[in-house]
């Protein structure tokens, strides 16, 4: 076969396999729904799943959210003293926080540490035929295992933007007003004149958006792992890599969408 | 009484089986032997609804589980119980956690009266002061024995087994086949056991049948199988490399 043919049908499997997994990860996502509203939802594993996703990410996630806030503040105050607009800097950490860093920030740094663990799990589950096990117990493992992850997902993200949010606002006006002298009533107050509730919401209900895709193509890579720890490990960094693309896309159709 | 009907099931372009028939007889111990990677493992799954055939039957107590839906299905797998190769046990809970998991799932019943039955069926197993450990704290043989008991928690009619001695020492090997053959006594149990441990398959079995190239050729009781003239069943019992099994 010629060159640029065999190329052509390259791109075209590509291109084919691709559609095929966004398929199957929307029918895993449906059949997740359809788990969902049927009862008995056990309390136990999602608050479980809620500790793992939210509580224990909220170290890491005050550290990136804080200094996330500290550099904004750093660098917007050499851009605005050009103009003697000083005081902008707070709603511009403010602003760029809650609308934008917060929810992608942390879904980024959750995606790291809980949805490559969600991958890492679900796929020696799978390898060791625990997931097996768990049907031929007459316990589906969709329901079981990936259910509470993605409602663990949806509604730990938005917190722990919340905790990205405050901390970042926090650390910008820590080198805004303490070490770079702006007034700190100026700072405050353009905050206030500048941001509203709906920033804040939309950065939320972005953030709930990531941390369903977060979860979702964990657990999805995870649940169809093959081949050893070879293949747990590919699950792994799949996850983690499809999974921040899918953040970053879907930010910017979300934010065309929303602002 | 299980009942596999012409049974046709490929992989992509691989045919693993090839209308394949086989009936396991209530109350008795079914040993399926055949060659590695010729499907034994396939053919269990399709018995439990793991995996659904491209065509033909399974008919459990004469219901067609592979017409049935999810709910449904999980209905029928109440009626067994499954042993897997390396006992896939949770790792993220303790013995007695594992056993238990099952009650916990599909019984109101007290946490006494759960832990009563666990530590029953893990006497009736062999083991005792094990159910506060976690399944990386076990050896083979005794993760073996926690699957086998958390497999006749719901107190099941039918066992499967996946290889129940692959990767055992000949002692242990021995102790798994005993226990087999009391549990099934015990519990009176329909069993089917995979397996290509040859000493083990006329120990345990009271049907054995061979699985090749996607079929069962030869069925019958040990006895039968040991005086087959089958040329594919006289290599694989002497275990020789010359014959009509090609060595791939």
């Amino acid at each position: 076969m010629n060159g640029p043919t065999a190329t052509v049908e390259r791109i075209g499997r590509i291109v084919l396999e691709n559609v095929e997994e966004l398929g199957r990860i929307l029918l895993l996502f449906l059949s997740a729904l359809s788990w969902m509203v049927r009862p008995p939802l056990k309390l136990h594993h999602i608050l479980k799943q809620m500790e793992f996703v939210g509580v224990k990410s909220i170290f890491v996630v005050v550290l990136t959210g804080t200094f996330t806030g500290m550099v904004m503040a750093l660098q917007g105050y050499h851009g605005f003293r050009m103009f003697a607009a000083e005081s902008l800097v707070g709603s511009t950490v403010a602003l760029g926080m809650t609308r934008e860093l917060g929810p992608v920030l942390t879904s980024l740094m959750v995606t790291a540490r809980a949805g490559s663990a969600m991958a890492a799990e679900l796929g020696t589950m799978r390898v060791t035929e625990q997931i097996d096990a768990l049907a031929v117990m007459a316990v589906n493992p969709v329901k079981h295992l990936i259910v509470p992850r993605l409602i663990a997902g949806v509604l730990m993200v938005p917190l722990l933007t919340v905790v990205s949010d405050f901390m970042g606002i926090l650390g910008g006006y820590f080198v805004g007003v303490h070490i770079l002298n702006i007034n700190s009533g100026a700072f405050m107050k353009n905050i206030f004149k500048y941001v509203t509730l709906g920033d804040i919401y939309n950065g939320l209900a972005k953030a709930a958006c990531f941390g369903l895709l977060m979860s979702l193509i964990g657990c999805y890579k995870g649940f169809n792992t093959r081949g050893g720890a070879e293949g747990v490990g590919r699950a792994t960094t799949e996850a983690v890599v499809l999974a921040s693309i899918s953040i970053l896309v879907s930010d910017y159709i979300l934010t065309a969408i929303m602002f | 009484m299980i009942q596999l009907v012409d049974i046709h099931k490929s992989f992509g372009k691989q045919k693993v089986l090839d209308g394949l028939n086989l009936t396991v007889e209530e109350g008795k111990t079914t040993v399926i032997i055949g060659r590695s990677g010729g499907g034994k493992s396939v053919l269990l799954k399709h018995i439990i609804g793991l995996i659904r055939p491209d065509r033909g039957q399974v008919l459990v107590d004469g219901e067609d589980i592979t017409l049935l839906n999810d709910k449904d299905l999980n209905e029928v797998r109440k009626k067994f119980g499954m042993l897997f190769q390396e006992a896939a046990l949770f790792d993220s809970m303790n013995v007695a956690e594992n056993v238990a998991f099952p009650l916990r799932e599909h019984t109101k019943m007290s946490n006494e009266e759960i832990m009563d039955i666990v530590r029953n069926r893990l006497n009736a197993v062999g083991l005792s002061d094990v159910e506060e450990k976690m399944p990386s704290e076990l050896s083979g043989g005794m993760r073996k024995r926690v699957g086998l008991a958390r497999a006749l928690a719901m107190q099941p009619q039918i066992i499967l087994f996946d290889e129940p001695t692959t990767g055992l020492d000949p002692v242990m090997t021995e102790a798994i086949n005993q226990l087999i053959i009391e549990t099934q006594r015990a519990f009176n149990l329909t069993c089917v056991v995979i397996s290509h441990d040859i000493q083990s398959v006329f120990e345990i079995g009271h049907r054995v049948a061979m699985l090749y190239e996607g079929r069962i050729i030869e069925y019958g009781t040990p006895e039968e199988v040991r005086a087959s003239r089958n040329p594919v069943m006289v290599q694989f019992l002497a275990g020789s490399i010359e014959g009509p099994i090609q060595i791939l």
